[in-house]
């Protein structure tokens, strides 16, 4: 399958099964659009008719370019088959094991987002902190069931973890102590608002964190539309000169400014430019996740205006870049040569089988968005995983469990998409969340064109 | 006319040279690098 798309002027085919880029003029993508389902006498005939003014076009050069794109088809890089994959068993699959987890150690929070999609940190249920002792369990959880797995993840979430900040360190601590003893390593992350940040917390976190989200939607009156505190103030102010300090001291890597848009602000990249204009340049911004009938949610008739401003937010990160005052945007860092291997991209984000999460009572989901939903509870850090058939259930909604993407061009970019939304949006895991189908597409295409674009800036300039 | 083929990982390789499982939990599977890649 080859997925052929025009983005800011470059014209690219992407084949999808052996991840071949190619960039092309407009009447070569055109070839490749034809190649598959018409004789050599078809296509030159209709090149010739629908580019009548092209210099050079003649039959002799397209039978030249049919005969490169008989060797690429040869080579394996276009019309690749997915045969490979049917054939070979995943690598991943079965024993199930645990090598990431979200800790949800306060189920609390200083702020009152409208939108949160953990009903202001509390997951529909009591505010609660998790304690030192359920956070060592977790730890002590992850090492029992990580297998061979060197690289062990936990990210500290919540409602806003500062509001535990003693635990945090505390669990962190405990797990330094477990590295060298079971030869693994721990990459402790952290997701926060901000409004508890102090001094103290920066430096930690710039010492012991391997990542950190720092909470922020852009333009101050975008921001302080939803993201207030109890008493309804905004918290813009507040957070902003935080996290240029954390970010200061840290350095340009293992950050992400993370903003969430909504539909009172289609207009995204103007808040993606405040933050780089901000002095960030490790930027994420999200569509929100909201039920269908939230006057925030996005709909359908905005999809017009998102494809546009991702778009533009790709011109808009080459200028910069060009002008050597560039950003990084989440959704656009791929890397073509050392990306994810295919198992991967089969396999998807591993949600109830490799990622778990824990509440702060020691209660085990499948990932921090299925929290609060009895149905979906797993197990427990004291029994194990009690529900072995729904963790079955996530460890078989792989990419090949959804045949809506078999025919889809992004289907080894997206695994199969998000089994959290795809619940919130059809009623099963093993649906598809189309709206947001449509967005990851347009981000990839956008992705790939800013890799053929600096790749020819490099050449140019060697 | 021009076609510029990049060069990206070839995904039928990494069928059998893939699948360690130490790259970083995506929470779409495109943004994570490869472990074994990286070193």
């Amino acid at each position: 399958m080859t997925h052929t798309f025009s983005v800011n002027g470059y014209s690219i085919a992407l084949d999808v099964f052996s991840g071949a880029v190619h960039v092309a003029d407009k009447v070569s993508l055109e070839a490749i659009k034809l190649y598959e389902t018409k004789s050599r006498e078809e296509v030159t005939g209709l090149l010739l008719e629908q580019f009548p003014d092209e210099e050079g076009l003649s039959p002799a050069s397209i039978n030249e370019l049919l005969d490169t794109l008989d060797s690429l088809k040869k080579a394996g890089k276009l019309y690749s088959s997915d045969d490979y994959i049917h054939n070979a068993p995943s690598k991943r699959s079965g024993g199930h094991v645990v090598k990431a987890m979200c800790l949800h150690v306060a189920h609390a929070c200083n702020l009152a987002c409208s939108y949160c999609f953990a009903g202001q940190g509390k997951y529909q249920g009591q505010a609660a902190l998790m304690s030192l002792e359920t956070g060592k369990k977790a730890l002590d959880f992850l090492i029992a069931h990580s297998g061979k797995r060197r690289n062990l993840e936990v990210d500290f979430f919540g409602g806003e973890p500062l509001l535990n900040w003693d635990v945090v360190k505390g669990v962190v601590a405990y797990g330094r102590a477990l590295e060298k003893k079971h030869n693994k390593v721990f990459r402790f992350t952290l997701t926060t608002n901000g409004v508890a940040l102090n001094d103290e917390m920066i430096a930690y976190c710039n010492k012991e964190m391997h990542n950190v989200v720092l909470s922020l939607d852009g333009r101050r009156e975008v921001h302080d539309r939803f993201r207030v505190d109890h008493q309804g103030k905004g918290s813009y102010d507040s957070i902003v000169p935080k996290f240029q300090e954390l970010v200061k001291q840290r350095g340009e890597t293992g950050y992400y400014i993370r903003g969430t848009y909504t539909r009172d602000n289609l207009d995204f990249l103007e808040d993606v430019k405040h933050m780089a204009d901000l002095g960030f340049t490790q930027l994420s911004m999200e569509p929100v996740v909201s039920a269908n009938d939230d006057p925030d949610a996005l709909q359908d008739a905005d999809l017009p205006k998102l494809y546009e401003q991702y778009e533009q937010l790709a011109v808009e990160m080459l200028k910069r870049k060009r002008r050597k005052r560039g950003f990084d945007f989440y959704h656009y860092n791929i890397d073509l040569e050392h990306g994810p291997c295919i198992h991967k991209r089969l396999s998807g984000c591993g949600s109830g089988t490799e990622y778990l999460a824990v509440t702060p009572q020691g209660d085990l989901y499948p990932c921090h968005q299925f929290v609060g939903d009895e149905e979906y509870k797993v197990g427990t850090l004291d029994r194990g995983i009690q529900n072995t058939a729904l963790q079955d259930e996530f460890a078989n909604n792989t990419l090949s469990a959804h045949p809506e993407c078999k025919d889809c061009w992004a289907q080894l970019y997206c695994a199969g998409g998000c089994a959290a939304n795809a619940l919130h949006a059809t009623g099963s895991i093993h649906g598809v969340y189309r709206f947001g189908c449509e967005l990851f597409k347009k981000r990839i295409e956008c992705a790939l064109m800013l890799q053929a674009a600096l790749q020819e800036d490099k050449e140019q300039s060697a | 006319m021009k076609i510029k083929t990049l060069e990206t990982r070839d995904l039928k390789a990494s069928m059998e040279q893939g699948g360690c499982g130490e790259c970083q939990t995506s929470c779409g599977v495109a943004n994570q690098p490869c472990e074994q890649e990286q070193e």
